[in-house]
């Protein structure tokens, strides 16, 4: 049984669950959109483009990073926390010879944390099920034409892991600043979906 | 705890489709990949969603897209419990 979670039964079920815990005391009527507010605020994709920035410019951060990226994120503040469990986060790196792209083909599993909520595209049934196995015609679709010698490493996030794309640093950037790159880093970068 | 899986083992997942919760997608049901790396100890998702916990070892298990699909020149990764895994 690992389909499809259609999204608007899971959504009744879970009202409903609210209701109840509500209704016993289990729950108090705000505690919960309080603690999904806080969650949310601090959940955006700045996050994520501050790791690769300080990736690009920063050898030490980036093998630090690609080795337990759990380890490194504290060192420009941020972690995997604030859910209900910290999750583990696999940094995967693109180089001129890999391509890496991310999905869950299970439900919509994603580095919240670091991305903010996922895309509605990212969620659907056609990309889930078509980029595990079709990913170079999926890319194209995004306007990602990889050459044919570039090897494609699609990641499923079906279990506790979740996944976040390193880009390759663009050329002729050596003259801007961390912050500057920043703002070249995109969340489709971060899935995999672009170039950067 | 210790580990049944080394990196570089091959393996071959199950072909069992449960009819409680499981993360082993179909796809990736009874094919043959390679350990890629260990990915930590969490309590058994299909055990867990039965309100069971269970820690067991999770691998990255990589397949190739022949090996899954029959047809591409990629490759797919996924976690999986060693409860989903048997020797190739």
């Amino acid at each position: 049984m690992s389909d499809d979670h259609d999204d608007s039964p899971i959504a009744a079920r879970v009202r409903e669950l609210e209701a109840i815990l509500e209704e016993k005391g289990l729950l108090d009527a705000q505690e919960l959109d309080r603690a999904l507010e806080a969650w949310t605020h601090r959940a955006s994709p700045a996050n994520g483009f501050r790791v690769v920035a300080r990736a690009w410019v920063d050898d030490g951060f980036r093998a630090r990073l690609l080795q337990d990226a759990n380890a490194a994120l504290p060192e420009i503040g941020l972690s995997m926390g604030g859910g209900l469990q910290p999750q583990q986060l696999h940094v995967v790196e693109n180089t001129e010879r890999v391509h890496n792209v991310i999905v869950c083909t299970l439900c919509s599993c994603y580095p919240i944390a670091l991305l903010g909520p996922s895309p509605t595209w990212y969620k659907s049934p056609a990309y889930r099920s078509k980029v595990v196995s079709h990913p170079r015609e999926v890319l194209a679709q995004f306007g990602l034409t990889l050459p044919e010698t570039t090897e494609i490493q699609v990641w499923d996030a079906n279990a506790e892991s979740r996944y976040l794309v390193l880009p390759r640093r663009p050329e002729n950037t050596e003259h801007l600043t961390e912050d500057e790159l920043t703002k070249m880093v995109t969340r489709n970068g971060l899935i995999g979906t672009a170039a950067v | 705890m210790s580990e049944r899986y080394r990196i570089g083992d091959r393996v071959r997942t199950s072909d069992v489709d449960p009819d409680h919760h499981t993360r082993l997608p179909h796809y990736a049901r009874g094919k043959r990949g390679t350990v890629l790396d260990r990915d930590g100890v969490h309590p058994l998702a299909d055990l867990r969603a039965q309100g069971i916990v269970q820690e067991q070892e999770v691998y990255l298990v990589r397949f190739t897209a022949q090996e899954l699909f029959g047809q591409g020149d990629h490759s797919v990764t996924l976690s999986l419990w060693e409860d989903y895994l048997s020797d190739e």
